[in-house]
């Protein structure tokens, strides 16, 4: 597969300040990769940088092959969709798509066609008289990618373009969305800090934090094995159980013990070797946890103190104790509990993840 | 291009780092170029006053108006502070001076403190018909003063104060209004309201919310309000010729006298100390208060 | 019988109608009593006192008839729209200057505002000063080598006028420069983007994207300017007295001279309605056309 937009050794700093160090990252023809991480992680300057608005203090950019490192964002061959949309006010919608392209000094008949193209792949053309202001945030969202269609844009670059609507219209766009990208096959760069986005949308993700990319994975690598510690708590909703605590030998395998609990570790994927007295943090997701009658007869059972649940709708999250650390468990029946029930847990260790309580990586 | 001693293969593919860019452009020189003609223009009055007033009659005779001065005197400034004559008497621009103080500082609290309640009122106290009167209070701000001079006068001459300087405080109190009002009236509006509803549940009634809640937080709102009005009743003209008497003329008609006096050599010299003296407390006020000026004078056109 | 706690309506929240008294008193007893006073003794022979003895409009009639009006009206056309088409154009460069990411911006704007903080009094005297035929600033152009320059702003009819813009605009500029600025700076950070990665050049997004964006601030800016100039007086009474002659007289310098020098209240009470109408041609359209917005 080719490489699509390839960033080697990115570095941006403003004086003293690094936003961006020496991030590396190849993005392959037609995926769909997203940016996420919190706000402040750099995410949202990455994308600048790729379109060309940023300066960077060193590295360099290649598109489609070709080092753009010094291109206006304009020569780069980038379209781009913004948080606002920043649609031109004032102009109506056949006016924003054909404004770039007037400027380019292109002969009419070539706009007039690639905006026509452009409207029939969106599906605005009643919408070409009127102005942003008449729109709804959905046809907003159209026209802002028409924008970057009629450029015949290789690359997309969203920034976080969803993040401005409530709950209800941003899953309809997500979709719609997913739609588009199926059908225009382009590469397409999406930054947001919505993890549900993420999943949903993207081919690949990479997680940023400080700057740094935490991890480059498919969502379904990420979810199930996240390189460290940062990158388990911060995908997934509701958030990953965490125990501090110790690895130990237990009938000559290892084990994890916090404080009077023993479990061992049968069936987990190590990546290295597990030396007991070593520090680690054990991860576990609340739907890898099985409560009551549902733990039936696992191999290693424990014992926890049950404290409160949240009803979800389909589900439930219980709050537990083990041992004194708190304990959320994803569960369909909640029957009968007191505050202060003595109750049954497994735990699914294929599905846990273990990591070092200093450097925080996955072990 | 850049070439480093580390050059790894991929520096070799063309440019790496930060876009070169000359230091001066063309662009950046005739950017620069005009903002300094521009400032040059702006300071040009002021540089002028300040050489003049501590140029001789004589130097200024002979010489030129943007010359620095040769003998720097500081005698035009006394003239001007003490024995300048108004016309009819020569006591110099002092005792307009003080005139401006005794119009401006209770004119400023006065004012404030009306249209501070008021646009507290307005803003969280709604009550039948306030809308109304806050539209015929704004329609105030754009009436000329001239329609307002004379049925002023014949009120102010009703209460028995027109003359005084009661009087020009109470004109002054009633044309800041409608400016401050609308000031005071968008910043409280702009507070949340959970403060305003929370304070209610506890108890606290129009004035313990005003007094003891909103007053603490709302200090740099009446700091704009008291740059407003400082610069507002000390430059004024018109009101002050009209209303305050002669024997309370505030600085600026004061000044005017000094200059325009028809008998007499023109002194250049004093007339400007006079003027740079006039302008001082404002020119004080607005170097000091930086950007809370400009959030005063925003705050007149970004109405909300 | 209603519940004991339930109180008149009129007494409900009584303390913050008892502290607006002073607000509503001055909306409606000097605002809008004062005009109607001012209008309707308009209309009458009101001389060195008012008088009620309705003459219909013949104060109307004898104002437009006096060349000093006609004189102090055409001095205001001239004048306001030279200084609006000024203000407003040096006014937006600047702002647009200084909304490049310069250096020194707080100098600048501070430099560029600090006039509007000055009273006109002063401005006007300063100005005189600077334009002085003899020993102001036509006397250094003489000396620069151009001789026979007679540059006597102040003391030509023709001239004079734009004297007083020169001053006006060294004072207000500053402001609508302010103005501007805080409309710049509210455009969205993400249309300059756009427009970079569109390929516009800056010039062309000034003109086709931002200053369109910008309609609202303008007009207000322009309501609010050009009420100021209706008003001008002090500037005129400093800096020219309305001389020479009537060349530099202006409606609120005549309304002024009419009710307190001449006597001749009707006159003046006549005069301050035209200028409370031209007012009104500037404020009604942008008051419904805010009105307007705020509904839609």
């Amino acid at each position: 597969m080719t490489s699509s937009v390839s960033v080697r050794d990115l570095n941006l700093s403003f004086g003293p300040l690094t936003i961006l160090d020496e991030l590396s990252l190849e993005i392959d023809d037609g995926e769909f990769l997203v940016l996420l991480g919190p706000s402040g992680c750099g995410k949202s300057t990455l994308l600048n940088c790729i379109a060309g608005l940023l300066d960077i203090t060193d590295g360099q950019i290649f598109i489609k092959g070709r080092n753009v490192t010094w291109e206006e964002p304009k020569d780069r061959g980038i379209g781009m969709v913004f948080q606002s949309y920043a649609l031109y006010p004032q102009m109506t919608v056949e006016g924003n798509l054909s404004f770039g392209l007037r400027n380019t000094r292109m002969p009419r008949e070539e706009i007039r066609q690639r905006v026509a193209r452009a409207a029939e792949i969106l599906q605005i053309e009643p919408l070409l008289k009127r102005k942003p202001a008449a729109l709804s945030g959905g046809q907003r969202q159209r026209v802002a990618i028409g924008r970057a269609l009629v450029r015949d844009a290789d690359v997309f670059l969203f920034d976080e373009p969803l993040s401005n609507l409530d709950a209800k219209l941003r899953s309809e766009l997500r979709v719609e969305l997913k739609r588009l990208h199926r059908t225009l096959k382009n590469t397409m760069i999406y930054v947001t800090h919505d993890q549900i986005e993420a999943l949903t949308l993207a081919d690949r993700i990479a997680v940023m934090k400080d700057g740094i990319i935490q991890q480059l994975a498919d969502p379904r690598t990420l979810y199930n094995r996240p390189a460290n510690r940062f990158v388990a708590g911060f995908v997934g909703s509701p958030a990953m159980n965490f125990l501090d605590g110790t690895l130990v030998e237990a009938d000559g395998l290892p084990a994890f013990r916090t404080r009077d609990t023993v479990i061992p570790l049968d069936g987990y994927a190590q990546a290295e070797r597990l030396e007991p007295g070593r520090p680690v943090v054990l991860g576990l997701r609340p739907e890898h946890i099985r409560l009551g009658p549902e733990a039936g007869n696992a191999p290693h059972r424990f014992e926890a103190q049950f404290e409160l649940d949240e009803p979800m709708g389909a589900d439930n999250l219980v709050w537990l104790r083990l041992d004194g650390h708190p304990l959320s468990v994803r569960t369909e029946t909640v029957d009968g509990l007191a505050v202060g029930d003595r109750v049954p847990i497994a735990v699914n260790l294929p599905m846990a993840s273990l990591f070092d309580a200093e450097s925080h990586r996955r072990l | 291009m850049t070439t480093s001693l580390t050059a790894t293969p991929a520096a070799v593919d063309g440019p790496r780092g930060r876009k070169p860019r000359r230091r001066f452009t063309p662009a950046t020189i005739m950017l620069y170029g005009v903002l300094i003609v521009a400032a040059v223009y702006y300071l040009l009055p002021l540089y002028v006053m300040v050489v003049t007033s501590l140029k001789g009659m004589p130097e200024i005779r002979m010489g030129n108006i943007f010359a620095p001065p040769v003998d720097i005197t500081f005698q035009p400034w006394v003239t001007a502070w003490d024995s300048a004559c108004t016309g009819l008497t020569c006591e110099g621009i002092k005792v307009g001076f003080w005139n401006s103080v005794k119009i401006t500082v209770p004119g400023v609290l006065v004012s404030i403190a009306m249209a501070s309640v008021s646009g507290y009122a307005l803003a969280n106290w709604r009550f039948r018909g306030s809308e109304f009167f806050f539209t015929c209070l704004l329609f105030g701000a754009f009436i000329p003063y001239q329609v307002l001079l004379y049925p002023l006068v014949i009120l102010l001459r009703e209460l028995g104060i027109f003359s005084t300087l009661t009087g020009v405080v109470v004109v002054h109190t009633i044309f800041g209004m409608p400016i401050l009002t609308l000031l005071f009236r968008n910043y409280f509006a702009s507070l949340p309201l959970e403060i305003f509803k929370a304070a209610r549940v506890d108890g606290a009634g129009f004035w313990q919310i005003f007094l003891q809640v909103y007053l603490p937080m709302s200090i740099p709102i009446f700091v704009v309000g008291v740059i407003l009005q400082v610069t507002g009743i000390w430059n004024d003209f018109l009101l002050g010729v009209v209303f305050a008497g002669n024997q309370n003329y505030p600085m600026t008609v004061q000044l005017n006298n000094v200059v325009n006096a028809v008998q007499g050599v023109k002194e250049y010299n004093v007339n400007m100390a006079a003027t740079l003296l006039t302008a001082m407390v404002p020119l004080i006020v607005y170097f000091v208060s930086g950007r809370l000026f400009v959030r005063g004078i925003a705050a007149g056109a970004v109405k909300g | 019988m209603a519940l004991p706690t339930r109180r008149i309506p009129f007494l409900r929240n009584l303390n913050a109608k008892i502290a607006a008294i002073p607000m509503v008193l001055v909306a409606s007893v000097v605002f809008v009593g004062g005009t109607l006073w001012t209008v309707v003794h308009s209309f009458t022979d009101s001389r060195l006192l008012p008088s009620t003895n309705f003459i219909g409009v013949e104060q109307y009639e004898r104002l437009f008839d006096t060349p000093r009006w006609q004189v102090s009206v055409t001095n205001l056309a001239i004048y306001g729209s030279t200084s609006l088409v000024f203000s407003f154009t040096i006014g937006f460069l600047l702002a647009a200057l200084l909304d490049q990411k310069i250096r020194f911006e707080n100098t600048f704007r501070t430099i560029f505002l600090y006039p509007f903080a000055l009273s006109f009094i002063v401005t006007g005297l300063v100005w005189q000063w600077i334009l002085d035929p003899a020993l102001g600033l036509p006397n250094v152009v003489r000396d620069l080598g151009f001789e026979g320059f007679d540059l006597a702003l102040l003391g030509n009819p023709d001239t004079v006028l734009f004297a007083l813009v020169v001053a006006g605009l060294w004072q207000g500029t500053g402001f609508v420069m302010v103005l501007m600025l805080a409309g710049l700076r509210g455009i969205d950070d993400e249309i300059w983007k756009a427009a970079r990665v569109d390929g516009i050049p800056a010039w062309k997004t000034y003109l086709f994207v931002v200053i369109p964006m910008m309609r609202g601030v303008f007009i207000t800016t322009l309501v609010i300017v050009a009420s100021g100039i209706v008003k001008l007086y002090d500037l005129v009474v400093a800096m020219t007295q309305g001389g020479p002659g009537f060349a530099s007289e202006v409606p609120a310098k005549y309304v002024f001279d009419f009710m307190f020098q001449r006597a001749n209240l009707g006159q003046g009470l006549a005069a301050s309605t035209v200028m409370l109408l031209t007012v009104l041609i500037i404020l009604v359209p942008w008051a419904l056309l805010m009105f307007r917005e705020r509904k839609g």
